[in-house]
C-alpha cells in the first residue's frame, strides 16, 4: 500500500462561470493531519467535497489510496464510475460537516448505526456494540437515545464524528467542524479530533482554529482564490509566512 | 420637573412584611363585554337547538329508522372502499409523478408537469363523466404491442370500464395530480445536508431516498394527505351522478320513493361526519409518529392529556 493517502494533481472545478479550484496540487500521507486555512470562498470546502466525489472535478486528477476518485482508468480512457461504485468508495472516507447534518428523525444511536447496517450489512449486535463504544469515546454514551434536536451543537458534532467513525474510514474529512458552535463548545469537539490524530487517523480539516492547526496539524495549507498559496509545517507558516497574502490573512486572524 | 423620587422603604411608611415567594393576588379586571358576548352565543345556540328539536319536519324518527338500514350501511361501505382505492391510486401515482417531476431527464419531468396541468385543470366531475363515457371514444380496449402488434387482452370498453372502475379512475387519477405536488413539496423540504451526509456515508441514491429523505419528508406530506383523504371521502359523493350506490346515491334512491329528502340527507351527513372524525383521529396519531425528532417533546396523545388534567395537583 502506498504511503500517500490523497494525491491531487492540477485539480480544477468550476461552478457555472466561477472557477472555484484553479489547479490544486497536494499530497496527504497516511496518518498525516493536514489543516486547510484560508478566507471564505477560497475553495477549501469544495476541495474537501471533491475528495469524496460529492462534487465532480472538471480537470486534473485526484487519487485516494491509489485509486482515482469517481473514475476508472483503462489505458488512456477514463470511465465514469457507476453510482454504487462511487458509494462504495465514499463508504471508506468519513466526512464531518459544518452544520452536523445528523439524521433528524433518528436517535443518536440510530444515527451511528445506520450506515454500518445499511451499507456494510454488518450484524446488528456487533454494530451496536461498536456504536456504543464510539459514543463512549466522544463522551456521549448517556445520550444515545436522544434525538439530535435535544442536543447542543457541540454534542451533535461529536455524534457526527462518531457516525463517520462507525464506518471505520481510512480518511476523515472535516469541513469547518467548529464554525457553527458556541465558543465554549469548540473545545470538546477539538479534543475528540486531537484524540483521533493521536490514534494515527489520516485527516484533512478545513478549520479556522489556528491553535488546533499549530498543535495537531502536521501540514498547513493556505489557500486563496482557488489556489494553494503556501504549504508547510504549521508552526513555521504561522510564525513566518512567506507569501504576503498569507501574512495579510494571518494578521487579521491571529 | 425632576425625576420622581425613588420610594425608600423607610420614607413610604413601614413596608408590609412579605414572604418573597408569595404569589400575587390581584383583583382581576372586569370584562363585561365578554360576559355579554357569551350570553348572546348561549341564547343563539339554545334557539337553534330548540328549533332543530321541535321542528317536526326534520323527522328525527325517520333518521333513526334509516341510520342503520342495510341500504345506507352498504352505501357507506362502498363510499369507504371508493375512498381507500382512489386515495391509494392517488398516493402511488403522486409519488411516481413527484419523482418524475424531479428527474434530471427533461422529457420525463415535462410529462409529469403536463399530467398535473391536465388533471388539475379540469373539474373532477367532468373527469368522472368522461371515464364513464369512455366507450364512446374507445369502444374496445386492448392490451398488446402498439402500432398493429398482437393483443394479449381485448374487450369491450363497456365491460371493462364498469361505473365503479370509471369512478375509481376519475377520482384516483385526479387525486394523483394533487398528491404529486404534495409529495414533491415534502421531498424538497428535506435539507440537502441530509443527502450529503447520507452520500458521504456510502449510501446509494435509493437507500438515501428510502431511509433518510422520505421519512423526513413524511412530516410535511402527512398533514395535507390527511386533508386530501377527508376531502376525498366527501368527493366520492360526486360519483352518484354515474349511478354508483355509494352513501349519497343510496339515500337518493330511498327518498326518490318515499320523498323524505331531509331526514335521509341528515342520515348521510351523520355518517360522513362520523367517518371524517375517525379519519382525523387517525391522522393525529400518524402525524405524531412522523414528528419524531422534529420537536424536543412529542405532543401528548389525547388520552395522556386527559390523564394529566385529571391528576390531582398539590
Amino acid at each position: 500500500m502506498s504511503d500517500v493517502m490523497v494525491c491531487a494533481e492540477s485539480v480544477r472545478k468550476r461552478f457555472g462561470l466561477v472557477e472555484v479550484l484553479k489547479g490544486i496540487t497536494l499530497e496527504v500521507h497516511t496518518s498525516e493531519v493536514m489543516c486547510l486555512l484560508g478566507p471564505s470562498g477560497s475553495g477549501k470546502s469544495t476541495l474537501l467535497r471533491c475528495i469524496n466525489h460529492l462534487e465532480k472535478i472538471d480537470s486534473g486528477r485526484l487519487w485516494v489510496d491509489g485509486e482515482l476518485v469517481g473514475y476508472r482508468q483503462q489505458g488512456d480512457k477514463i470511465y465514469e464510475l457507476r453510482d454504487h461504485e462511487v458509494a462504495r468508495k465514499r463508504a471508506e472516507i468519513g466526512m464531518v460537516f459544518q452544520r452536523f447534518n445528523l439524521f433528524a428523525h433518528m436517535t443518536v444511536l440510530q444515527n451511528v448505526m445506520e450506515a454500518p447496517l445499511l451499507v456494510k450489512r454488518l450484524p446488528k449486535p456487533e454494530v451496536r456494540e461498536y456504536a456504543l463504544e464510539l459514543l463512549e469515546r466522544v463522551g456521549l454514551a448517556d445520550r444515545s437515545s436522544a434525538y439530535p434536536s435535544q442536543l447542543s451543537g457541540g454534542q451533535q458534532q461529536r455524534v457526527a464524528i462518531a457516525r463517520a467513525l462507525a464506518m471505520k474510514p481510512k480518511l476523515m474529512l472535516f469541513d469547518e467542524p467548529t464554525s457553527a458552535l458556541d465558543p465554549e463548545l469548540v473545545g470538546d469537539v477539538l479534543d475528540v479530533m486531537r484524540g483521533l490524530a493521536a490514534d494515527g487517523m489520516t485527516m484533512i480539516a478545513v478549520t479556522h482554529e489556528i491553535g488546533f492547526a499549530r498543535e495537531v496539524g502536521d501540514t498547513l495549507v493556505f489557500m486563496d482564490d482557488g489556489a494553494v498559496v503556501e504549504t508547510g509545517v504549521p508552526r513555521e507558516v504561522l510564525l513566518n509566512p512567506r507569501h504576503e497574502r498569507t501574512q495579510a490573512f494571518l494578521s487579521k486572524v491571529l | 420637573m425632576g425625576p420622581p423620587a425613588k420610594p425608600e422603604p423607610a420614607a413610604a411608611g413601614a413596608p408590609v412584611a412579605r414572604d418573597e415567594h408569595e404569589l400575587i393576588r390581584a383583583v382581576p379586571v372586569r370584562r363585561p363585554l365578554r360576559w355579554l358576548a357569551g350570553a348572546a352565543v348561549l341564547v343563539l345556540l339554545a334557539n337553534i337547538l330548540y328549533s332543530v328539536s321541535t321542528n317536526a319536519r326534520f323527522e328525527w324518527s325517520v333518521v333513526g329508522d334509516y341510520l342503520f338500514s342495510s341500504a345506507i350501511l352498504e352505501g357507506l361501505v362502498l363510499t369507504l372502499e371508493l375512498t381507500a382505492i382512489a386515495m391509494g391510486l392517488g398516493i402511488v401515482l403522486g409519488i411516481v409523478l413527484a419523482v418524475m417531476r424531479l428527474s434530471p431527464n427533461p422529457l420525463v419531468s415535462w410529462c409529469s408537469s403536463a399530467y398535473i396541468w391536465l388533471f388539475r385543470g379540469t373539474p373532477v366531475l367532468v373527469q368522472i363523466l368522461f371515464w364513464s363515457f369512455i366507450a364512446a371514444i374507445y369502444p374496445t380496449i386492448s392490451l398488446g404491442i402498439p402500432f398493429g402488434g398482437p393483443d394479449f387482452l381485448d374487450g369491450s370498453a363497456n365491460v371493462i370500464i364498469t361505473p365503479f372502475v370509471a369512478a375509481v379512475l376519475g377520482l384516483g387519477l385526479n387525486e394523483g395530480a394533487y398528491m404529486a405536488e404534495i409529495v414533491r413539496a415534502g421531498i424538497l423540504s428535506v435539507d440537502e445536508g441530509q443527502t450529503d451526509a447520507a452520500s458521504a456515508l456510502g449510501m446509494r441514491r435509493l437507500q438515501t431516498m428510502r431511509r433518510i429523505v422520505l421519512p423526513q419528508a413524511m412530516r410535511v406530506i402527512v398533514p395535507p394527505t390527511g386533508n386530501e383523504t377527508i376531502s376525498m371521502l366527501k368527493t366520492t359523493s360526486l360519483v352518484s351522478v354515474i349511478a354508483i350506490s355509494e352513501l349519497l346515491y343510496s339515500a337518493q334512491l330511498i327518498y326518490a320513493q318515499n320523498y323524505k329528502q331531509i331526514p335521509l340527507l341528515i342520515t348521510v351527513s351523520i355518517w360522513y361526519l362520523i367517518a371524517t372524525t375517525v379519519l382525523s383521529i387517525g391522522q393525529y396519531y400518524i402525524e405524531r409518529h412522523f414528528g419524531r425528532g422534529s420537536s424536543r417533546e412529542l405532543p401528548p396523545t389525547p388520552l395522556q392529556r386527559l390523564r394529566s388534567q385529571l391528576r390531582i395537583r398539590p
